[in-house]
């Protein structure tokens, strides 16, 4: 069992953005990992280690599309305990969905594997693309928005839950798939591989790189292939016109009476 | 991205990270109420050895993972945000018990008591002080008596942190004539008969616990003995440069959580229709808590690589400590002046450091103690 997880590097969305030229400005953001991406790479964890012990189901390998020397969040993801990583070198900045899910599933493909682990989205743009399009291009099934994902190693497939607008909704899904999460896949026992002990203490957060994870993380290895490599010819089909800071919030009004705001509320703000 | 000084990499970067997810999670939502009960949980100390912060420099084949002195600053800064010395006291009391051992003692020793530690399975504190006398170490007077395979201790301890639930004490003896080269050190377990504690209420480091030991003929094996017997002296020196070193950098780091704290107040009060930062007599009072923070840390950080390139300079040590007491002590009097009433209030983090500056520029060598000592290394 191989599982690929993806992390996407983000502008810290502790910092307010920084506008210039029409578009948001990174050249001086502190680059972080998606927090979506760390449910993903927890969950892939989940899935392979016994837990309580040093046996691996599993082999977890992260992937991410960015430039070769801008790699903190994979090695991050390594620190918390993926095996190994590869970096497709490229400007993430520059790239549509599109680009990024045919570099992934490239990966995919050439590492032959059977398990594809996603944010369900990344905080920057919230877009909600790249697990679909990349199920879509190597046309296999995919979960979307998983809260609870057993592994039912025997039948090699999946069992899914996938909270919906009217409830949960529950899917079998064969491997090899896709699988995107959400918030809830990492309560303590959301994630089930049949080998963890029952009532295993898992945090209800992705886990913490442990010290020593983060000293093994730079003994780890690291391919770095070029979209070419992966006989992906990347660029944007999707082109950003322009982005600009939302008008700032006009201070408030204190009204003396009901009738001056409805009155404003009729002639100033128009909603009545 | 804020500069970094240089002696810091990517790697101190993931640690400070980690570090302060493990602070936010764990301790920042519980501090309050653990200081106000006089304690925090034990599967604290469970949890931070599974994330690997109590091995932090300590050797791997006892469970631990080797560091830089960077490291250790910068698991001090992440463990000062929530402004409980207490906490970093009780919860890293094994930085000035375990040492010695590892230092000195058998192999057989290290493995019965480092691991257990270092996994937060057990808790461990260093005993030195005693009622008598606390700096004079040389003429310190509890004994211990060979007596066939054990060591028999008669005496006692005083102001030892985590003295009250440590598993292993490592306790500074008198094992031979007077001065120090009479003195040996010596692992009592916890539950060795012969052994009282009582604890100590302290103006302070509420969370962390402080005992007076009792030793009444208290019977301890003789493996016990940390290396060998009467060369215990310049074990405890020794291990004195690390603890000064580590007490400078948590006054440093409390002193920012002071002056962050103080900034934050400041910018978010109204006073007569302005903000409080407006007022130039506080601007300046905040730029005088900066300039002290940075001038120590600048010298703590330079230190601190001496260190790394296998230096102890001793006089320098003593006074960056003093130094580093001194800005805390200025710094929690200007931040709690800035916070006013607020930070005359249980719950403000500049009102508990303010209660705990006084412990640092006593413990480990009060700060007449450092200045002496420091004379005498300079050949003044």
């Amino acid at each position: 069992m191989k599982i690929l997880v993806t992390v996407k590097r983000i502008p810290d969305p502790v910092e307010p953005p920084k506008f210039a030229g029409g578009q948001i400005d990174t050249s001086s953001a502190k680059w972080v990992q998606n927090e979506f991406d760390e449910y993903a790479i927890e969950t892939a964890l989940r899935l392979a280690e016994v837990g309580g012990g040093t046996e691996r189901l599993a082999e977890v390998v992260v992937v991410s599309v960015c430039p070769a020397t801008k790699r903190e969040h994979v090695t991050n993801f390594l620190a918390m305990g993926a095996n190994r990583a590869i970096v497709v070198d490229a400007d993430d900045t520059q790239l549509d969905a599109q680009s990024v899910a045919q570099l992934i599933a490239a990966v995919f493909r050439k590492e032959g594997a059977d398990l594809l682990v996603s944010g369900k989205l990344s905080q920057d743009n919230e877009s909600n693309e790249v697990s679909q399009r990349v199920a879509g291009l190597l046309d296999l099934p995919q979960a979307t928005f998983a809260a609870s994902v057993v592994w039912d190693r025997s039948a090699n497939a999946l069992q899914v839950a996938r909270e919906v607008e009217d409830g949960v909704e529950t899917k079998r899904v064969p491997l090899p798939a896709v699988l995107s999460v959400d918030l809830r896949i990492v309560l303590p026992t959301s994630v089930k591989n049949g080998a963890t002990p029952e009532g295993h203490p898992y945090p209800d957060k992705p886990r913490l790189a442990s010290l020593r994870g983060i000293t093994m993380a730079k003994t780890k290895k690291v391919d770095v292939l070029k979209p070419a490599d992966l006989g992906v010819s990347v660029g944007a089909k999707v082109v950003s016109r322009g982005v600009v800071a939302p008008p700032k919030r006009q201070a408030g009004k204190i009204v003396a009476s009901v009738e001056e705001l409805v009155e404003k509320l009729a002639t100033e703000a128009k909603v009545l | 991205m804020s500069a970094r000084a240089p002696y810091y990499t990517e790697d101190h970067d993931r640690l400070r990270e980690t570090v302060r997810r493990f602070v936010q999670r764990e301790i920042a939502p519980n501090i309050d109420a653990w200081d106000e009960a006089g304690a925090f949980p034990r599967e604290l100390y469970a949890k931070a050895g599974e994330l690997g912060v109590l091995g932090l420099g300590f050797p791997e084949p006892l469970g631990g993972l080797p560091c830089d002195p960077f490291h250790r600053i910068v698991v001090t800064e992440e463990l000062a945000r929530v402004g409980s010395g207490g906490l970093v006291a009780g919860l890293m009391s094994h930085g000035i018990a375990l040492p010695p051992i590892v230092a000195l003692g058998d192999e057989a020793l290290q493995h019965k008591v480092v691991p257990r530690v270092l996994r937060g399975e057990a808790v461990a504190a260093l005993a030195i002080s005693e009622p008598d006398g606390g700096s004079d170490v040389a003429n310190l007077r509890t004994t211990a008596t060979r007596d066939g395979d054990d060591y028999v201790l008669r005496g006692s301890k005083t102001f030892i942190t985590s003295g009250m639930r440590a598993d292993f004490i490592t306790v500074a003896v008198r094992t031979g004539g007077p001065g120090m080269a009479g003195i040996s050190l010596i692992v009592v377990e916890g539950d060795r008969p012969g052994l009282t504690r009582t604890p100590l209420s302290k103006m302070g480091w509420w969370c962390s616990d402080t005992a007076t030991l009792y030793f009444d003929e208290c019977r301890v094996p003789a493996a016990n003995l940390v290396g060998k017997e009467n060369q215990g002296f310049l074990g405890i020196m020794q291990n004195f440069n690390g603890e000064r070193l580590a007490i400078a950098s948590m006054a440093i780091a409390f002193s920012q959580t002071c002056l962050d704290e103080a900034l934050a107040w400041a910018r978010d009060r109204q006073t007569f229709g302005k903000p409080l930062i407006s007022r130039q007599v506080i601007r300046h009072k905040l730029v005088d808590m900066a300039q002290r923070i940075e001038c120590t840390r600048a010298w703590l950080e330079q230190l601190a690589w001496r260190v790394q390139q296998g230096q102890w300079p001793i006089a320098d040590v003593c006074m960056l400590k003093n130094a580093a007491t001194q800005c805390l002590e200025y710094c929690a009097k200007e931040a709690v002046q800035i916070l006013g009433g607020a930070g005359y209030i249980r719950g403000a983090k500049s009102e508990r450091i303010y209660r705990e500056t006084k412990v640092l520029s006593i413990g480990g060598g009060a700060e007449e103690i450092m200045k002496e000592l420091a004379a005498k290394q300079l050949g003044y």
